[in-house]
């Protein structure tokens, strides 16, 4: 094969949690291996509870894994995400990876153009220039100029969700995870979303996304992976259960 | 890898990619006060320009550690070391006090949950950041006072009551007096302890808030030491939990709270929520 | 031989007052206290016939360096026919057979409350003072304990403090006496409440001080020669109380500390402190022999 090395490299992985006070086991998803390359879309599918964004938050590491590796190529070097020490991933998060969801985590008493700068501001953009840019793509999500200012803490949650979407996509990673992005935001900043991702990806940025409605971004879906094919056996979880 | 579920062992990759070295680190921290082993073997990292949250119960650990930080307590076993530019102390346990008080008056900053432990009640509140000045040897009055006035500004503390004593102030007020003398020659390490506790909660928020704008604008690196899980949600990068003076759990603070490999430490956020 | 060959013979006390191993305590401390300039050494401060808080610190050190050979001269608030001055100088003569005087040219020890003499002191004179309150962090940290430490870490931030606080609150310095200053660059001492006009005289001065507080039950030292600075910030310069264009309302000299004396309808009038200095002007305009020395100010400016 002359294929390149791709840019995820997910071998094996599975993730279990253990919940002491119920002293039970539960399964999110094992075994699970794909490959990703630069400029990739990738749709992740499943029916509700298959583990779709436990995936997502795994490759992330808000979830440790259980078994598996992440190999990723980073513009600093290669390393599996899996096993990675915290502050490799942190820097990760900072310069490369960007993890979307439905939910802002606004602080109060922050502007929203301040929330949007800030990424830029941490990979070290001056600070004209990253509020010129939070300012832009407030306006490309459709977030009307005199809440520029406001704190979104206030705002509604379509309002908010698109200054999460601002904040989130503002800096050019090489890695994207989308959870669930498109939930509650009206049909203008839906386009939009689905303008910027294009872009990143024509730029090569990666993209693993869960949708509810995929068809919102179908133009842009390279490739699917459907995690209810991978159903635990019976046989693991007893087993599991004796390991107990 | 096998699918061993007991209790995981407290492990630590090396990094990879992070060429910073870290700014803090301990070894091997071991504290018994009679009877009593206030800490027991910790290790801590942190790395330049990060919120490391420290989190436990009273009784903890953690405000202990802390003060091993600031050196007010010397352990009875470990090693304790800053990288500093352009000096290299060693074991920072192994200074005289004369050493200790320096090095913390300029390259460390502190705020107490209680205010009383930080200020001086009875002296201005620009006076209060000032002393932090005068003890590395300012000796200008002009300089002292736009320094101070520059660190409260920083922590902002209204500058029309700069000259109010700390015992006229509310206690948020006070609390951002002591963060402004903390600051105030610009310290390689801010040592937070329960910096917002016994605040309401929307004077807590703004102080955090405030914290959080220091952080991001100066890139001063904090350990912040809280029983209160949000605060630690808000604030840390990294979280280490602490239970009976060891480390029961290290993490990115959002794998923590979401996915908490520790009984202890499930049981904490459970009971959270 | 018998008993009465061996020993001295019997004297109601022993020369100088104080017994033999009381001062030889006191030399022990006083030379400790040259060797450090400015660091408070304990003594076991010796009842003497007077209370406490009157001169008994400087009493047992003048006692401890009389001879019979000594010229004595003691002052209260510059006065020496003070009450207590006048008490002091005859106990001490009548003890040790020392000669008194009130002129401080003639005088080897000089036992002062309060003033350093306007006559600049030579190297064959010694400095008594009479100290209240030797410690100058009082005021910032009340437990002695913890005040030692911080001498010993020269941990000198809160006292600097207070002075920043006076100008926050009063636009100036408001420290009049007992100005703390720092000796040799190390200890900072308080030069007992003497006024602003008189620390310089102890900046690399050709005589030796010693300041003894004996209910305190400490005592410290100025060696000859040795850095005497006031803490002050580098823009707010130290200042002198504003006495040089005063004049002297009895001996008519100017340029000296002056007492400040009430008079009918609401002003003042000055006389001059050190009130030797105005007897031996006033013989002068008299026609009559007195020799005034050099003084440590010109014209109201220090230039020793």
């Amino acid at each position: 094969m002359t294929a390149p090395m791709p840019l995820l490299r997910v071998e094996g992985l599975s993730k279990t949690f253990r919940m002491y006070h119920l002293d039970a086991m539960l399964h999110a998803f094992e075994g699970v291996s794909f490959d990703l390359f630069k400029g990739e879309f990738l749709l992740l599918r499943g029916h509700n509870g298959a583990g779709k964004s436990t995936l997502l938050r795994t490759i992330w590491r808000s979830y440790r894994p259980v078994a598996g590796h992440v190999w990723y190529q980073s513009g600093l070097g290669d390393i599996d995400l899996a096993n990675a020490a915290d502050v490799d991933i942190a820097l990760l998060r900072r310069r490369e990876i960007g993890f979307v969801t439905q939910f802002l985590n606004a602080r109060p008493r922050v502007a929203a153009q301040d929330i949007v700068a800030e990424p830029l501001l941490l990979a070290g953009y001056g600070q004209a220039e990253a509020l010129e840019q939070a300012r832009h793509w407030l306006d490309q999500f459709g977030v009307r100029p005199e809440l520029w200012r406001a704190y979104p803490s206030t705002f509604s949650g379509g309002e908010q969700q698109k200054v999460n979407l601002a904040r989130a996509l503002i800096l050019p990673q090489r890695l994207l995870l989308l959870d669930e992005p498109t939930a509650s935001l009206d049909v203008g900043a839906r386009a939009a979303l689905v303008r910027r991702l294009r872009d990143l990806k024509s730029q090569g940025v990666a993209i693993i996304g869960v949708f509810h409605h995929p068809g919102d971004v179908a133009e842009l879906i390279d490739r699917e992976i459907n995690l209810a094919t991978r159903v635990v056996s019976e046989q693991t979880e007893r087993e599991d259960h004796v390991a107990l | 890898m096998s699918m061993d579920l007991g209790l995981p062992a407290l492990e630590r990759a090396a990094p990879q990619l992070m060429r910073a070295e870290p700014i803090l680190t301990m070894a091997g921290i071991s504290r018994r006060y009679g009877d009593v082993t206030a800490l027991r073997n910790v290790d801590v990292t942190v790395y330049p320009g990060e919120v490391m949250g420290i989190v436990g119960e009273s009784g903890s650990g953690k405000s202990t550690l802390l003060r091993m930080m600031n050196l007010e307590d010397t352990p009875d076993s470990g090693d304790y070391r800053l990288r500093l530019p352009r000096r290299d102390d060693g074991n920072l346990f192994d200074l005289a006090r004369y050493e200790r008080r320096m090095l913390c008056a300029r390259h460390i900053g502190i705020v107490y949950q209680n205010p009383h432990l930080g200020l001086l009640m009875r002296h201005s509140s620009s006076g209060n950041v000032a002393e932090r000045l005068l003890v590395a040897g300012e000796r200008s009055f002009e300089v002292l006072r736009g320094k101070a006035r520059e660190a409260l500004e920083a922590s902002e503390f209204p500058l029309t009551r700069m000259d109010a004593r700390p015992i006229e102030l509310s206690g948020g007020m006070q609390q951002r007096v002591q963060l402004a003398k903390a600051i105030a020659l610009e310290p390689a390490l801010l040592l937070l302890d329960e910096p917002t506790t016994g605040l309401d909660v929307s004077v807590q928020a703004l102080v955090l808030d405030t914290l959080k704008r220091l952080q991001r604008d100066r890139r001063i690196t904090m350990v912040l030491v809280s029983h209160d899980l949000g605060v630690i949600r808000t604030m840390a990068d990294r979280v280490m939990v602490m239970r009976h003076g060891e480390v029961v759990e290290e993490g990115l603070a959002d794998q923590v709270f979401q996915d908490p490999q520790h009984a202890y430490t499930q049981q904490l956020v459970h009971a959270k929520l | 031989m018998s008993l009465s060959t061996l020993t001295k013979p019997w004297a109601a006390t022993s020369y100088g007052f104080l017994d033999a191993s009381a001062k030889r305590e006191l030399r022990r401390k006083m030379l400790k206290a040259i060797a450090v300039p400015g660091c408070q050494m304990p003594y076991a401060s010796r009842e003497v016939p007077m209370a406490r808080g009157w001169g008994t610190g400087g009493l047992q050190v003048t006692l401890t360096l009389v001879n019979p050979a000594s010229t004595i001269k003691v002052i209260d608030q510059g006065a020496d026919d003070g009450v207590n001055a006048a008490s002091i100088r005859r106990f001490i003569s009548r003890v040790s057979g020392a000669a008194e005087t009130w002129d401080t040219l003639d005088a080897s020890i000089v036992q002062s409350r309060h003033r350093v003499p306007e006559e600049t002191l030579g190297d064959r004179q010694i400095l008594v003072l009479q100290v209240p309150n030797p410690e100058p962090l009082r005021g910032v940290e009340p437990n002695i304990s913890i005040a030692r430490q911080m001498h010993a870490d020269a941990d000198y931030g809160k006292l600097w403090l207070t002075l920043y606080e006076q100008i926050v609150r009063k636009g100036r310095i408001m420290q009049g006496a007992a100005y703390p200053s720092m000796v040799n660059g190390r200890h900072v001492m308080t030069p007992s409440p003497i006024p602003r006009w008189d620390v310089p005289k102890l900046n690399m001065a050709r005589h030796l001080t010693f300041l003894s507080a004996g209910r305190e039950k400490r005592l410290f030292a100025v060696p000859p020669f040795t850095r005497v600075e006031p803490l002050v910030f580098s823009d707010r310069p130290y200042r002198v109380e504003d006495h040089a264009d005063l004049v002297c309302r009895r001996s008519g000299v100017s340029g000296y500390f002056m007492n400040e004396l009430p008079i009918d309808g609401g002003g003042s009038a000055f006389e001059v402190s050190d009130s030797n200095l105005g007897i031996k002007a006033i013989q002068q305009a008299e026609g009559g022999e007195a020799a005034i020395g050099p003084t440590w100010y010109r014209n109201g400016e220090f230039s020793a």
